[in-house]
C-alpha cells in the first residue's frame, strides 16, 4: 500500500508495475517485438493469490511459445513475484491485426516486412516483391525478393 | 470390445465431445508425423522447409486438442497420454493420413485431400459456441488455406507438367482415392474436382473405399508409426527434457 487513502490507489500501481515487467519480454524469434507489440499478451491481473498473466498462442506451429512462458515466468521471478499463473488462453485466437503501428514500425525496422496484404520493401519501399517461399525461416515468416532493389527479406504473414 | 493397453490398463470410453476432439488431434499428429519424415529428404529446400513448417503447424493443432480434451475431461490426462500412451486401437484418425509418404506426388495429394477437409472443417468449427474450440479452429482454419495454396499448387504444377509429373500425380490420386470416404463431403468433393480440372487430373473410376479409422480400424500402417514415434516414452515412462 502507498498510504495515500485512497482506497485500491496501491493495488493499482503494483498491477502497472506487474504489467510492465511482463509486457517487456520480447519474442525469442524477433527480439525488436515485445510480446504486448505482438498482441500475445491479453492482460496481467493481480489479486491475494498472486499473479494472473493471460496469453494468446500465434500460430499453431509456432515453438517459440514454450520460449515466451518460461521467458515470462523468469521476468515475474527477478521482479520479485514468486506466486503467479500463466494462461494460455486460446479464443478469441490471435490474428495479426492485433499488432499496432508502432510494432509494424519496429518491424520495418528490423528488415521485416510487417503482415500486410501490399508488402513493400522494407529498405527501399518498392512495391511488388517477388514471393521465393511461402515458408521461411520461422513458422510466421514468408521469404520475398525486392523487384527493384533486388535483396531478399523476411514478410510477416498476414494472419 | 475394449483393447487392452499395454500395461494391461483397459482403454478409456471416450465421451462423445471428448472423443471428438481427440480424433482431430490424431489426425493432426498423424500428418505431422508422417510430413516430418521428409525432413531432409525433400526434393529441394524450400520443400524440405514447406513440409516441416506444415508439421509443425498439424502438431501444434495436435497438441491444442489433446491439452483441451484433457481438461475437459477433467482426469489429469495431459498431451503426452494422448500421443504418447495410446495404443494403436485407439488412434481414430483417418486412415488418410497415416498412409506413407510414397513419391512427392503422393504426399502432396494426400496433403491436398486433407487441406481441403481441414478448411471445411475448421471454418464449420471456428463459429461454434465452444469457445476454446473455436479458437484453435480459428488459427487451424487459416493455417489449412495455408497450406492448400501449397499443396493445390504443386498438385496443379505436378499433373499439368511433364509426362512423367502428369503419370505420378495421377497414381496418387488412383492409390489413396480409396482412403477419401473418411472426408468426403459434397462441398469437399467439389473443391477437389475444381482443383482437378485446371491440373488435368481425374477422379478414379474405382468405387472401393476403405473405412474404420474413426472406429480405430487401421491400415498396416499406423502401428508401425506409433512404434517409431512412442518408443522413448515407452521405454523411458515418464520421460522429459
Ligand atoms: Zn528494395
Amino acid at each position: 500500500m502507498d498510504g495515500s487513502g485512497i482506497p485500491g490507489a496501491g493495488m493499482v500501481s503494483v498491477a502497472t508495475d506487474v504489467r510492465a515487467v511482463v509486457a517487456s519480454v520480447v519474442d525469442p524469434e524477433i527480439p525488436v517485438l515485445t510480446i504486448e507489440d505482438l498482441g500475445i499478451l491479453r492482460d496481467v491481473a493481480e489479486t491475494q493469490d498472486g499473479v494472473t498473466v493471460t496469453i494468446t498462442p500465434t500460430y499453431s506451429g509456432c515453438p517459440a511459445m514454450r520460449q515466451i512462458e518460461a521467458d515470462i515466468a523468469a521476468a515475474l521471478r527477478r521482479a520479485g513475484f514468486s506466486d503467479f499463473e500463466i494462461i494460455v488462453q486460446q479464443s478469441p485466437a490471435w490474428t495479426t491485426d492485433w499488432m499496432g503501428e508502432e510494432a509494424r514500425r519496429k518491424l520495418a525496422e528490423f528488415g521485416i516486412a510487417p503482415p500486410t496484404d501490399e508488402v513493400v520493401c522494407p529498405r527501399c519501399q518498392a512495391d511488388h516483391p517477388r514471393l521465393v517461399a511461402r515458408f521461411g525461416s520461422t513458422a510466421c515468416k514468408a521469404l520475398m525478393v525486392c523487384s527493384s532493389c533486388g535483396e531478399p527479406f523476411d514478410h510477416f504473414k498476414q494472419y | 470390445m475394449i483393447a487392452s493397453g499395454p500395461q494391461g490398463m483397459a482403454a478409456k470410453a471416450l465421451s462423445p465431445e471428448i472423443a471428438e476432439l481427440v480424433s482431430y488431434g490424431d489426425d493432426n499428429l498423424v500428418l505431422a508425423q508422417r510430413l516430418g519424415e521428409w525432413i531432409s529428404n525433400a526434393p529441394e529446400l524450400e520443400i524440405d522447409i514447406a513440409l516441416g513448417n506444415i508439421a509443425l503447424d498439424h502438431l501444434g493443432v495436435a497438441r491444442a486438442l489433446y491439452t483441451y480434451a484433457g481438461e475437459v475431461e477433467g482426469e489429469g490426462r495431459t498431451e503426452d497420454d494422448f500421443a504418447m500412451r495410446r495404443t494403436e486401437r485407439e488412434f481414430r484418425n483417418v486412415l488418410l493420413v497415416e498412409q506413407p509418404n510414397g513419391d512427392f506426388a503422393h504426399t502432396i495429394v494426400r496433403q491436398f485431400f486433407f487441406d481441403v477437409y481441414s478448411q471445411i472443417l475448421w471454418s464449420g468449427l471456428a463459429d461454434g459456441d465452444d469457445n476454446t474450440g473455436a479458437g484453435i479452429a480459428g488459427r487451424a482454419v487459416k493455417e489449412a488455406a495455408y497450406h492448400f495454396e501449397f499443396s493445390s499448387s504443386w498438385l496443379i504444377r505436378l499433373g499439368d507438367g511433364t509426362e512423367e509429373s502428369h503419370r505420378r500425380a495421377q497414381a496418387a490420386v488412383d492409390a489413396l482415392w480409396r482412403f477419401t470416404a473418411e472426408i468426403a463431403s459434397d462441398e469437399w468433393l467439389a473443391r477437389v474436382s475444381s482443383v482437378f480440372e485446371t491440373a488435368g487430373l481425374a477422379i478414379p473410376d474405382d468405387p472401393y473405399q476403405r473405412v474404420g479409422g474413426r472406429d480405430g480400424y487401421h491400415t498396416e500402417h499406423l502401428g508401425f508409426l506409433l512404434a517409431e514415434m512412442q518408443w522413448m516414452d515407452r521405454a523411458y515412462p515418464g520421460l522429459e527434457w
